[in-house]
């Protein structure tokens, strides 16, 4: 019986979702890998947009986020802010030191934005919710079509860099966002549950300039199994953030 | 009375009379013509498709603002304002950024803009490490510029985000823009834009940016 239960403890462990790590404090943070082959979201992503942009960008924001704590650390042994998770840290953002917010707003931002991003896409994604999310849906958006409409519209308008999310709010109520640059909506008191990122990195090598066959394309990436256990992850972590 | 004048007094009576379009210059050289700092690929859809949408928003927003203002609607003419910023500022940068390229680079300023140069900054190599390094900082899409201060009669740097034009943002009169959207590099240089805007300095119209000097410092 015991092979059973170690069987499940290793299977367990290996499900662990790459944000997981995120509520949790690290000396560095690390560049999760991605649950999915670089070319497991084409033809709508690509793999040449998928390499670059984990290992290139989001592999940059990270490095770049660790140098600016371990400076930050290391200037003030006693702040606790410092010593938290990144997501902590994102959601206290007017708390950090003047030297080093911009630096983790931008770069602190892009990794854990990066995270959600490469968590809420997966290969055969696509269709639409349902349960308990769809409900919140049609009683937030009056329907998924609309949810979607509104969400693409969003997308659309987006002046310059930054991403499009749905949120849930401390109240538990689900709002579509936009956020410019690396900003997160988590330093604005919302949770995460869905991003499309609107950089053009995250398009041009396919798309170029043609931000809307992207937009439509990456709603066949959409993992709707992921997005309820993302929003279940929030729940559980808000205690302990 | 001439029938020109009465045709012209007739043209401005009329209540559809044609109104100011921008259009979308010419680039002063060939799409593959900057290569290989910048690629063909890039020039034609950064010229062709970008440049150009920024104009053809820009006129859409226009005609908004008129109708909004003919019709005192005041909410709407505040909220009209980002797209004319956007997209004019758009129009602007990128109407200056094709002069300030060229496919005979000469490698450095010369006359009155290297003396300025090296009054304001030191030496030419100095500027160009200061305003490469600002440019690659930016968050995001923005434009790094070498401006002209009116008032304090100096050269100066400055980032800007997004579209938003120089002189309207800052008050820095346009010498020498870098794009840094990701669409002004990616196709070729990828993440990679400390490399392009290390390249971009082989392609500088410095006969354009010298002129554009000898205009801010008369005008």
């Amino acid at each position: 019986m015991l092979w059973i239960w170690l069987l499940c403890f290793v299977f367990v462990c290996n499900s662990e979702r790459i944000y997981e790590g995120l509520v949790v404090y690290h000396d560095e943070l690390k560049l999760p890998d991605l649950p999915y082959d670089y070319n497991a979201l084409e033809p709508y992503i690509d793999e040449a947009t998928v390499k670059v942009h984990h290992l290139g960008h989001h592999k940059t924001y990270g490095d770049n986020t660790n140098k600016a704590l371990k400076e930050w650390r290391e200037a003030d042994p006693t702040s606790p802010l410092a010593r938290s998770s990144i997501v902590r840290i994102l959601q206290e953002i007017t708390e950090v030191p003047e030297t080093w917010q911009v630096a983790i707003r931008n770069n602190g931002g892009g990794f854990v934005n990066h995270v959600i991003y490469w968590a809420t896409m997966c290969p055969n994604g696509g269709g639409s919710p349902s349960g308990e999310l769809m409900m919140q849906i049609n009683r937030a958006f009056g329907s998924y079509v609309a949810f979607q409409e509104h969400f693409t519209s969003a997308a659309s308008k987006l002046f310059g860099s930054g991403y499009v999310w749905l949120c849930e709010n401390e109240k538990g109520g689900l709002v579509i966002t936009s956020t410019k640059n690396q900003d997160s909506p988590l330093s604005d008191g919302l949770y995460p549950l869905l991003v499309v990122d609107i950089w053009e990195h995250a398009y041009y090598l396919k798309h170029q300039n043609k931000r809307a066959g992207y937009i439509q394309s990456w709603w066949n990436t959409v993992c709707w199994d992921e997005v309820p256990k993302l929003q279940r992850f929030w729940h559980q972590s808000r205690n302990s953030l | 009375m001439s029938v020109v004048s009465s045709l012209v007094r007739l043209a401005r009576a009329a209540p559809f009379a044609a109104r100011f379009k921008h259009t979308l210059p010419p680039l002063p050289y060939a799409y593959n013509a900057l290569e290989p700092v910048i690629s063909r690929e890039i020039m034609e859809i950064h010229h062709t498709k970008h440049h150009a949408a920024y104009v053809n928003n820009l006129n859409v927003a226009e005609d908004q603002l008129k109708d909004y203002v003919g019709r005192g609607d005041v909410n709407s003419m505040i909220a009209v304002q980002n797209a004319v910023k956007f997209n004019g500022g758009g129009h602007i940068n990128h109407s200056i950024f094709w002069n300030n390229l060229t496919p005979h680079g000469e490698g450095q300023p010369k006359g009155d803009l290297l003396a300025a140069i090296q009054r304001d900054f030191g030496s030419f190599d100095t500027l160009k490490t200061q305003l490469a390094s600002k440019t690659v900082a930016i968050q995001g899409s923005g434009w790094g510029w070498l401006g002209y201060n009116k008032e304090r009669g100096k050269l100066d740097l400055a980032a800007c985000s997004n579209q938003d034009p120089l002189q309207a943002t800052t008050g820095l009169i346009p010498l020498l823009g870098i794009d840094v959207w990701e669409h002004a590099y990616y196709l070729q240089y990828k993440n990679v834009r400390g490399d392009y805007v290390k390249a971009i300095w082989n392609i500088v119209n410095w006969k354009d940016v010298s002129a554009r000097y000898d205009a801010a410092i008369e005008g």
